[in-house]
């Protein structure tokens, strides 16, 4: 049996978005009038057996890892070639825009590296705790197993996330204005208590953390972050971290930018003073319209958007009820609210959470609605347990002008249009 | 879960050479810098050899690479030009940076003197210091970069969140919406983004 050309069938239920810019939408129209009316005959898909009921599928020997089934190919990481020189110190994107739930599958989860993804065994990882400890050690990649673990979920975003956004709508899709993020279920060791087995000298303020690749990516940390939430994970997902990820073992600095989850993670110094590394100097400060620029700017504020309906997700269905939803989180705390407009912020109404905020996690959130085929300009606004409110990009930039790159935050707006389509825009 | 002072004897001593191996950084206070020398006219030919084709032949970058000289003066302008000359505050970094983790694509291939000599040229070319300049351990507390006052600690506490934080408008918060910019126009999104791929 060749079940390739027999499965094709089912894609053709599917079609393009030219195909459905060109004929589908009259077809969404009628739906108008037709939505919940009789079908016009039997469907074949129900009255005439299909091969996937009759002969067999894959034995449980043909993928023993197994990837998205090929009809979700499009669910992949993307790269924006001209945001950087190369594609070694480069970023790629999360494709948020089809995910739900608030867990980012690992395959998916976007990338950020200053020298490629390096691979390093666990035979070969060595962590290296120096520096103002009463005895500085090493540790194995077997050492760091026999440590108490912890496991929290957290979301990893990019300092320059949104940061082509700062000076006017650029890029069209909430995968690549917003993209710049995970949320995962990671399991490691508290650093605290990496740091406690060296021995923390009382002039000890701060730790460096750099990693195994050429970048080494270091950052410096204030000691009480270290020896508060810090995990040295090695887990993400239920599974080991992927190469990409920093495998074996990372650094996870809860609600802070994401430059500072340092990838196979080979040093943590302990010091007296900051070190002004090339990523908290040249890199990772934001520049204010008085040319004055902030440092350690760590902390990622209370941020959302809507992931659908977006420009890579398109209303193919018609007017009626409508799904939208998107993903809210804050370095500050928990998500406790989000507010959905689609008005352009004429008129706001609470969303649905899907579960309660958990610190430093994404949200998922739902708004039910029913659409009535007319434009829309929707925007969604995270509140968070502070009390903190997602900003406009103007109020922003009245802040911070328009060269700060990192710390984009605002609200974002989709103009979705009659026929579906949605854009990337800024409104008044 | 053991009590603080419980130490769990996990991990072993490091040694010396191993800490030397690996702990390179270099802070503002010049803790960290090696012995060493290096002048402009030796650095101008490294840089050169193993910077020049991504960097250019004057520090002032090729294509998209980084620009390491120039921009003084345009950090409050429209498109600031950041370089160590214009932006970046304390010289450690630079000598921390290039030795660790440049030229890249060979990172630590670079000698103590040799990272002397590509800063002395750096600098240089940042009309920082003269064409005999030597940038030696002694001499490295004598450079000021220009924009080394240039940075402030995060605010946003105080500036930002006095006014975030708030009670948010629900209802007639705006009496017209007008679309000021749209993505479209600039049109530099990848293709095929919005296809279906199925």
């Amino acid at each position: 049996m060749t079940d390739e050309p027999e499965i094709t069938k089912a894609p053709q239920i599917a079609t393009t978005r030219r195909g459905f810019l060109g004929a589908g939408v009259a077809a969404g129209g009628a739906l108008l009038g037709a939505g919940a009316a009789r079908a016009a005959g039997p469907d074949p898909l129900i009255t005439e057996v299909q091969p996937w009921a009759q002969g067999l599928g894959d034995g449980v020997d043909a993928s023993p890892y197994g990837l998205p089934i090929r009809f979700e190919g499009d669910v992949v990481r993307r790269n924006v070639e001209w945001l950087t020189a190369d594609t070694i110190s480069s970023i790629n994107f999360t494709p948020i825009h089809a995910l739900d739930g608030t867990i980012t599958p690992q395959g998916c989860g976007f990338e950020r590296h200053h020298s490629g993804a390096i691979e390093l065994s666990k035979d070969d990882y060595r962590l290296m705790i120096n520096g103002l400890v009463d005895t500085p050690l090493v540790f194995t990649y077997a050492d760091l197993e026999r440590f108490p673990r912890e496991t929290r979920t957290y979301f990893l975003e990019c300092a320059a996330n949104t940061g082509m956004e700062w000076a006017g709508s650029q890029l069209n899709g909430a995968q690549f204005t917003h993209g710049m993020i995970h949320n995962m279920e990671y399991t490691g060791v508290p650093l605290r208590l990496l740091l406690e087995e060296a021995g923390v000298k009382t002039e000890g303020k701060w730790v460096l953390a750099e990693g195994a690749d050429a970048s080494s990516n270091g950052r410096s940390i204030p000691l009480e972050k270290a020896m508060d939430d810090c995990l040295v994970a090695f887990k993400a997902n239920g599974e080991a971290l992927r190469k990409e990820h920093g495998y074996p073992v990372r650094l996870c600095v809860p609600g802070w930018e994401g430059n500072m989850w340092v990838k196979w993670l080979r040093r943590i110094e302990v010091g007296d003073q900051p070190w002004e590394q090339r990523e908290e100097t040249s890199k990772y400060t934001d520049t204010l319209a008085d040319g004055t620029s902030r440092k350690w700017t760590w902390v990622m504020d209370a941020k959302s958007v809507v992931t659908s309906p977006s420009p890579q997700m398109p209303i193919k269905h018609g007017p009626g009820p409508l799904v939208i939803t998107g993903l809210a989180w804050s370095g500050r705390g928990s998500i406790t609210r989000v507010d959905v407009t689609v008005d352009g912020g004429k008129t706001w109404m609470p969303a649905r959470l899907a579960a309660p905020g958990q610190d430093m996690a994404v949200s998922r959130f739902y708004f039910d609605h029913v659409w009535d085929g007319s434009e829309m300009l929707v925007q969604s606004r995270a509140i968070d347990s502070t009390g903190y409110v997602q900003p406009t990009k103007t109020e922003l930039r009245d802040f911070r002008g328009l060269n700060s790159i990192y710390h984009n935050n605002c609200i974002q707006t989709w103009w979705v249009k009659a026929n579906g389509e949605a854009e990337n825009v800024e409104v008044s | 879960t053991p009590a603080l002072a419980d130490k769990l004897g996990i991990g072993r001593a490091a040694l010396p050479e191993e800490v030397a191996a690996w702990d390179h950084d270099v802070r503002p206070d010049g803790l960290g810098l090696p012995e060493g020398s290096g002048d402009v006219l030796t650095g101008e030919e490294l840089f050169s050899e193993s910077c020049a084709v991504c960097h250019g032949e004057f520090a002032e970058g090729v294509d998209n690479w980084p620009e390491l000289a120039g921009g003084l003066g345009t950090l409050d302008r429209e498109d600031p030009v950041k370089t160590v000359g214009s932006f970046w505050p304390f010289l450690s970094t630079t000598w921390d940076y290039v030795h660790r983790s440049m030229p890249y694509g060979n990172a630590q291939s670079l000698s103590d003197d040799e990272v002397y000599a590509i800063l002395a040229y750096i600098l240089y070319s940042n009309d920082l210091v003269d064409d005999d300049f030597v940038l030696s351990k002694a001499s490295f507390a004598e450079v000021e970069l220009p924009n080394a006052g240039g940075f402030i600690l995060d605010d946003r506490d105080s500036t930002e969140l006095p006014v975030f934080i708030r009670e948010p408008c629900m209802t007639d918060c705006k009496a017209t919406v007008e679309i000021t910019a749209h993505a479209t126009v600039l049109d530099v999104t990848p293709n095929d983004t919005t296809d279906d791929g199925a």
